[in-house]
Order: structure tokens, then sequence, then C-alpha cells
């Protein structure tokens, strides 16, 4: 672990990781370039760009919620299911993720709006789905859930059943080892994959324009209204972008700091209980 | 109050039937792979074999055969399993993971933390109350581990080598432990360990290939082993064949002299037997040696290896132990071609 120890890594190979480096970073430091730093706060602060944040929050936080709360299942039945087509049902469910969201919104239209699989159902209930604030959350929950389910996935496999089986051997029914034993040990795993799909989900652009339109106040979140704004006032969509990229760089912050809570305990407790075993492995 | 047991997973091999006494605690051994976590896991309810019945103080906890498929939950099975890894809820403090089970059947919190800090004494583990498992060492989570396992009142307790991962200096400790809390109680521990059979069990029973190829009170099975594998635990020669007037002919032709162990079986020449002899019984000569009744073996030597302050010799599947200054001056090496020489009067025989 010494400054001295060897790496392995050519060097020619350090160029083409500056090179990566900077394809990312290089257009983040354009826009502040670009941030007209005098009229910055009168900008961020237009009406219809704090509408467009505050619904954009809203928004967000409706559908993390809703991620949270169909994505827990899913991701449990996929990581401890038993049952023909699963795999089918997985790599289904990451769909989302390489579709051009555009697309994705032409299919929640087809399934939501007035002419939609469900959209004569809903009609009859008294729901007008399309071109609502529902439908931005709709069109978020769609694009998001898939981070949410695939980190949760992920976190629950490494996990195993262990901690499950011991408890059920104690007495535990399956709702009290859910509840009790899965969910808080699941905890690291659920707040990173939330954060990611709030992310996803603030900055979501083609579902929701082609699912829920550009009514200022209903539908136009930050994105839209940024992409709006580009053609007539780029000083304020570069400003509204700053804005953005700022969360952007506090969730990833968020989301991949070292984690420290139950998921380290798991890990240590792991580490104690092995260690005397391990006692002969150099 | 008993627990009766037999179960087939065809896939693994498995086919095994077994009972347990009120208050008997059963020892399970056998080499890797031979079955003893299957025989856990579908006792506990985690894996569900294809054919068989098992009932706990008159509930059954599965039946399953071509007409019934009755298979009863884990949690509803009252049979607590301590695995090799403590495996503490990381999340809880020790207090609160030895509540678990008492919370689980229903006791309120207070009730279920009085129980839980009563069983946490029992294990000497009071002060570790308000700890986290990671803030635990190997030793102190298997203790606080077996307290929440008791604290669930199992009606069988499952114990699954509770000892391997320990270090040398939290072992005896926790051997100790289990002996005192084991006393009187229902319960099956699958060991590597000869010194957890002897201290810890009633009766231990030798599991092989996925079959109990032996069962019967500790002593005698290691007094007179009727498996190869106990025979090992034993540290004995073990010689399997059939039954002759005066020893045993092994299935080679080779012929053993021993003496009898029971007196009856002079008529049970034919049977199936075997010839038993501790390693330090044998001598090595390098030419044969005739003389009183004696047996001597010409046999290859396969290894040689420190045994305490001794060298053991192994060829021809048997071991003798002899000095290392007897070892030097026959100068032996692998490979070498040599007679082992044992006694009658040291070899026992008895029916297998």
């Amino acid at each position: 672990m010494t400054r001295t120890a060897y790496t392995g890594v050519p060097r020619w190979l350090y160029v083409l990781a500056v090179l990566a480096a900077l394809v990312i970073v290089l257009p983040l430091l354009a826009i502040v370039s670009r941030v007209n730093w005098g009229n910055f706060l009168p900008l961020v602060t237009s009406e219809s760009a704090v509408t467009a944040l505050g619904l954009s929050l809203r928004t967000s936080a409706a559908s993390t919620v809703l991620c949270i709360v169909l994505g827990v299942p899913l991701a449990l039945v996929l990581a401890r299911g038993r049952f023909p087509l699963l795999g089918l049902l997985r790599s289904l469910v990451l769909l989302p993720l390489v579709l051009p969201p555009v697309v994705g919104g032409i299919a929640l239209l087809y399934t939501f709006g007035r002419q939609g699989l469900l959209g004569g159902t809903l009609d009859v209930l008294g729901f007008q789905v399309a071109f609502s604030t529902t439908a931005v959350v709709l069109a978020q929950t769609f694009v998001a859930l898939p981070f949410l389910v695939v980190s949760l996935e992920g976190a629950l496999r490494t996990g195993g059943q262990k901690y499950e089986a011991v408890a059920a051997t104690l007495g535990a029914p399956p709702g009290v080892v859910f509840r009790r034993v899965t969910l808080p040990l699941m905890l690291p795993g659920l707040a990173s994959g939330a954060v990611l799909s709030f992310a996803r989900s603030l900055g979501e652009f083609g579902a929701t324009l082609t699912f829920a339109g550009s009514l200022q106040g209903v539908t136009r979140t930050l994105p839209l209204e940024i992409y709006l704004q580009r053609e007539t006032d780029p000083d304020a969509a570069v400003a509204l972008s700053l804005v953005l990229v700022a969360v952007a760089v506090a969730v990833v912050a968020l989301a991949y700091r070292r984690p420290r809570s139950v998921a380290r305990q798991a890990s240590g407790e792991r580490t104690t209980a092995a260690a005397p075993a391990g006692g002969n492995v150099p | 109050m008993t627990f009766s047991y037999h179960a087939a997973v065809a896939e693994r091999g498995f086919d095994v039937a077994l009972d347990v006494a009120p208050g008997e605690t059963l020892a399970v051994m056998g080499p890797n792979g031979a079955g003893k976590s299957t025989l856990l896991s579908t006792i506990a309810g985690l894996l569900k074999p294809d054919t068989g019945r098992a009932h706990l103080d008159g509930r059954a906890l599965f039946h399953l055969d071509g007409t019934t498929r009755r298979w009863a939950p884990p949690h509803s099975r009252g049979a607590a399993l301590l695995a090799q890894e403590a495996l503490l809820f990381p999340h809880l403090t020790a207090l609160e993971n030895v509540a678990f089970g008492p919370r689980s059947r229903g006791a309120s919190r207070r009730a279920a933390e009085g129980e839980a800090r009563r069983w946490l004494a029992e294990v000497e583990a009071a002060d570790l109350a308000g700890r986290r498992p990671a803030e635990l060492s190997g030793g102190q989570a298997q203790r606080v581990a077996v307290a929440r396992a008791l604290a669930a009142d199992p009606a069988l307790l499952l114990l699954d080598e509770p000892l391997a991962a320990l270090d040398i200096h939290s072992a005896p400790m926790l051997r100790r432990l289990l002996k005192r809390v084991l006393a009187g109680r229902q319960a099956i521990i699958v060991t590597h360990d000869v010194l957890d059979a002897l201290m810890l069990a009633d009766r231990v029973a030798i599991l092989e290939g996925g079959r109990i190829v032996e069962v019967g009170p500790t002593r005698q099975v290691l007094e007179r082993p009727r498996s190869s594998f106990a025979a090992g635990l034993a540290g004995l020669n073990f010689v399997p064949g059939t039954l002759t007037a005066n020893g045993v002919r092994t299935s080679q032709g080779r012929e053993v002299y021993g003496h009898l162990e029971d007196a009856g079986q002079v008529r049970a020449a034919g049977r199936p037997g075997v010839a038993v002899f501790p390693p330090s019984a044998v001598s090595v000569f390098v030419t044969d040696a005739h003389g009183s009744p004696r047996n001597s073996f010409a046999v290859a030597i396969t290894d040689l290896e420190p045994h305490g302050d001794q060298i053991r010799v192994r060829a021809g599947g048997m071991a003798a132990d002899i000095t290392p200054a007897a070892s030097a001056d026959l100068g032996l090496v692998p490979g070498m071609a040599v007679h082992f020489v044992v006694k009658s009067a040291e070899v026992s025989v008895y029916e297998a």
C-alpha cells in the first residue's frame, strides 16, 4: 500500500486515461466558463425557473417514493424468487436503461393515453393521466425504476440469505424476517438506489416531453425549462444547467461515498467470525 | 418427547434415518460431503427432501411421500440452528440479537429483553449486551449466538460445527459452555472433532456417502469402531473382512489373527468382521520375523510423518508408531518394502 508499490500500469495508458477524464470533465468546465455570474441569481430565481425547479423536486420525490414501494418487492423477487421466465423478467426490467427515453414516452402514451391500453379504463374511472403532473411522475418512475432495482438486487445477492435462514429457525415468520432482518440489511443498498433514482428522475427529459408535454407549472420540469430557455435566453439555460450539475455532483457524492453504516458492520461481523478459521491463510 | 427422522435427497445420494431421545445429544461425524449439512438443513426446514418424514415431540416437521406433501415452514419447527459462523444480525446489539427469538414468539419488548439478559448471563456475556456484532471477537460472537439460539427455546437444537471457526483459545471455553447448556437438552451436533463427540454427545452417528454407517454410544463407537472413519477418529488401525475361527480374512485374502472380543463369536465365522489395533502395537522390520503368535504384513511405505515424539509410518492402509531412533536405524524411506508385525494379542476382532 506504499506509494512505491508496483502498479503494473504502462505509462502510455495514463495518456488515454487523461483523455477519457477530459471527455467528461471538459464539457462541465465549459458550462462553468459560460455562466453569466453577474446575472446568475436573478436568472435562477426567475418565476418560471423556480416553478420548474419546484415541480422537478416534487415529481422526482414522488417518483422516488414510487420506485421504492414498487422496486423493493421487485428486487427481492428477482434476487430470491425461483420461477420460470425469471431471467426474461430481469432483462425486461432493465430495458428502460438502454431504451431511448422518447421511445419510453411513446410507450407510456399508448398505455395511459386516452387512446391507450389502459386509457379507456382510466377515463371511465375519471383519471386523465397523459399531459398531467401524474404523467411526469409515471415517466420518471419508468426510467428510474431499473436503477433502484439493479443496485438493490446486487446488494441482496451479495448479502445472501444466511441471516434470513437463521431468523426463521429462531421462530420468526416471513413477515417478521422481512421487517426486522431483510429490510434493515438492505438499507444501505436501498439508500444509494433511491438517490440514483432521484437523480435519474430529476434529469428526465425525453419521456416526460413525449408523454406529459411542457405545460408551465404542470409538466414543465427543469430540464424542459432549460431546453425551452436555450432558444430565447441562453444565459438562463446555462445558469439552470449549472444548478442541475450541482445537484448531480451532490447526488453522486451521496450515492458513492464509502458506505459505513450497516453494510460495513455486516462485513465486519463476517470478518471477525471468519478470521480465526482463516488463521492459516497468509 | 422424541425426535424421529427419515429423509432422502436423491440428487445428493442422501438417505438417512435417525432418532434422538428426550434430553439426548447426538453427535454426527463424517468426512466432507457426507451429507451432514443436508441433514441439518432438512431438519431446520431450509432444504426440502424428496421423500421422508420427521416428527418432533409429536408434531410433524415434514411428511413427504407419494400422496402426502406436508412441509412445516422453518419458523414453526422449534429447531434452532447454530452455525459455524455466529451470524449475529449486524444491525442489532447483542441483547437485541438474543431477544430476537422471544420477540418473534410474541413476547413484549420488556419480557424479551429480560429473557435475553438471563441467557446472556448464562453464557457469561452479560457485559456484552450493548455491543454490536462488529465489536465482538469471534468467540464472544459465538457465545452470544449460543444465547440467541437457546433464548428461542428450541425443542431441538441444531449445531453445525459451532467450534470450527474459533481460534484455539476460545474453542475450549465455548466447548465447556456447550457442555453445560446441552446437558439434558435435545440436540444434534455436527462436528469434525472427536473431543466434541466425547465431551458433548451421548451417542455418535457416523455419516459416510449420505448413509449412516455406524451409530452408538460415543465411547463404544470409539473403542470398538465398525467403520474406517470411526477408527480413524479413534486413531486405530482398521482391517475389515470376514470372521474366521481366530481372526479376520480380508477380501484380498490376507489373514489377521487376533483375540475375539465376544465369546459367542466362534460361531459367527463367515460373517463380516473387523480387526482393530493401535499403531503403537505395530513394529516395523526390514526382514520377515516369525515366532510367537503374531501377524506379519509385507507392505511398502507410503508416508513418514512426525506424530508427537514418535514417527508414524504409513503403509498398506495401516499405521505404525516407532521412535525416531528406530526409524533412523532401519533407514526407512517412502517406497521401501518392510514388514508390519503385530502380536495377535494386541488385535481386537469383532463382528462388524
